[in-house]
């Protein structure tokens, strides 16, 4: 059974809802991940130790074991203590804890590295601590760790093809539609990869860009 | 939590971690050899080479590697490529990850001074002998840390075997989710399993990055 393309423009309408899907899906677990990671490391940093040491525990759970298996605790999880959350939700909520704390690495490092003299200089002119970190710390740590956390985003693009296994009808259980229905694994699989790949082209190019306007803020 | 049950199944998921195991150091292996070859191709003096090179990096680190492992297992028999599940599992991971090594590998190789390969040609090496000679061996000191990151991202990657219904460790974990609907205890089984093969493989890379420092 060779390879037929013809099978593919009838079936196009599934994919291309399947891909809408998959970037809502990524863009709102970027954000999750990207507030998360911000909260997450000023816990990590300056939280009481109370909270500190079983968050140390957690992050390291999360950083020493497979997305996939992180995915089935949370989708299975949470409805066995009465939690029915739709499987998309459960999804975005599994990307987006899972990539915050490998955000919340990248921004500890990022606030240790300001200037000791930038917290000083807030606390000074009269802001509380919480308002110096706020206003003046993170905003210029979070600046230098945007390249990546950029290259943390197109992973968990790609990683947001594992939410198909917990059912949610994205590109790649989109593809597994059509190959239901056609028998025709190769070329839709082709097809969906094509798409996350030009996803993928699409958010270097705005990462370049970004960078390249916060190199001239510099 | 109910440990009753989690110490009748255990022996289960110390077989699925043995089959996480040889995946991981199967696809290494294979992931190896691809960024070797990968990184010699990106850094040829052959034009055609080097947009090989490229290509593969770029395709195989843009798209999902559970799609590739899905047109290699799923779509494979419709050119002629039949494979059990574990074969096309380390076959597939290995060639996603061997993208990644092509750029740790070629990383390394070009952060050596070019001042080495000048004054090697200068002594009246040959271009391959001051590549084998001179260059390599210095890289391969610097590659130790970056391939070892590349193998924790291996091993958490052979979860995606699961999928296409090889007994490991995610799923041995999802099937006693479903079987039993005790996820927090299957998932702690099988986590710890996890950090614990990641944790040793670590403790070796930290050895074998010690062991290659020049002090």
């Amino acid at each position: 059974m060779g390879l037929d393309f013809t099978v593919v423009p009838a079936h196009i309408d599934i994919i291309l809802l399947g891909c809408l899907w998959t970037i809502a899906i990524a863009v709102a677990a970027a954000v999750l991940s990207f507030f998360g990671g911000i909260v997450f490391a000023v816990i990590a940093l300056y939280g009481p130790w109370i909270i500190r040491l079983p968050f140390r525990l957690l992050e390291w759970v999360f950083m020493g074991t497979p997305l996939l298996l992180q995915l089935f605790l949370i989708y299975f999880g949470l409805v066995q203590i009465g939690i029915d959350l739709p499987a998309f939700v459960a999804g975005i909520i599994g990307l987006g804890l899972h990539f915050a704390v490998y955000n919340s690495e990248l921004i500890q490092t990022a606030i240790l590295s300001v200037d000791k003299g930038q917290m000083e200089a807030a606390r000074t002119v009269g802001l509380s601590r919480g308002q110096a970190l706020r206003k003046v710390v993170i905003p210029q740590a979070v600046r230098d760790v945007i390249p990546p956390i950029g290259n943390n985003m197109i992973a968990l693009l790609k990683d947001s093809a594992l939410v198909s296994v917990i059912g949610v009808s994205e590109l790649t259980l989109s593809a597994q539609r059509a190959i239901g229905a056609t028998y025709r694994p190769f070329e839709f699989y082709l097809v969906a990869a094509a798409f996350y790949y030009v996803i993928n082209l699409g958010m270097e190019w705005v990462q370049r860009r970004i960078e390249r306007r916060i190199s001239i803020s510099r | 939590m109910d440990i009753d049950l989690m110490m009748r199944v255990y022996p289960f998921f110390l077989d699925a971690a043995w089959v996480t195991i040889q995946l991981s150091l199967l696809t290494a292996l294979l992931g190896l050899t691809c960024g070797t070859l990968g990184a010699a191709a990106r850094l040829s003096r052959l034009a055609v080479l080097r947009f090989l090179g490229a290509a593969y990096v770029s395709l195989f680190r843009g798209t999902p590697a559970l799609i590739q492992l899905f047109i290699l297992y799923f779509g494979g028999p419709q050119i002629g490529i039949q494979l059990d599940a574990f074969e096309a599992g380390v076959i597939g991971l290995g060639i996603n990850a061997g993208a990644y090594m092509t750029e740790t590998i070629r990383g390394a190789i070009i952060s050596i001074d070019k001042g080495q390969r000048e004054a090697a040609r200068t002594l009246g090496l040959s271009q391959w002998q001051a590549t084998y000679k001179v260059i390599l061996p210095q890289a391969a000191r610097l590659m130790v840390r970056p391939l070892g990151v590349n193998m924790n991202m291996l091993i958490k990657a052979t979860a995606l075997v699961a999928a296409i219904s090889v007994v490991e460790l995610t799923y041995t974990a999802q099937r006693y989710i479903g079987s039993t609907y005790k996820p927090f205890e299957m998932f702690l089984l099988a986590g710890l399993l996890y950090m614990i093969i990641i944790y040793v493989t670590g403790r070796a890379v930290a050895w074998l990055d010690r062991k290659v420092q020049i002090t």
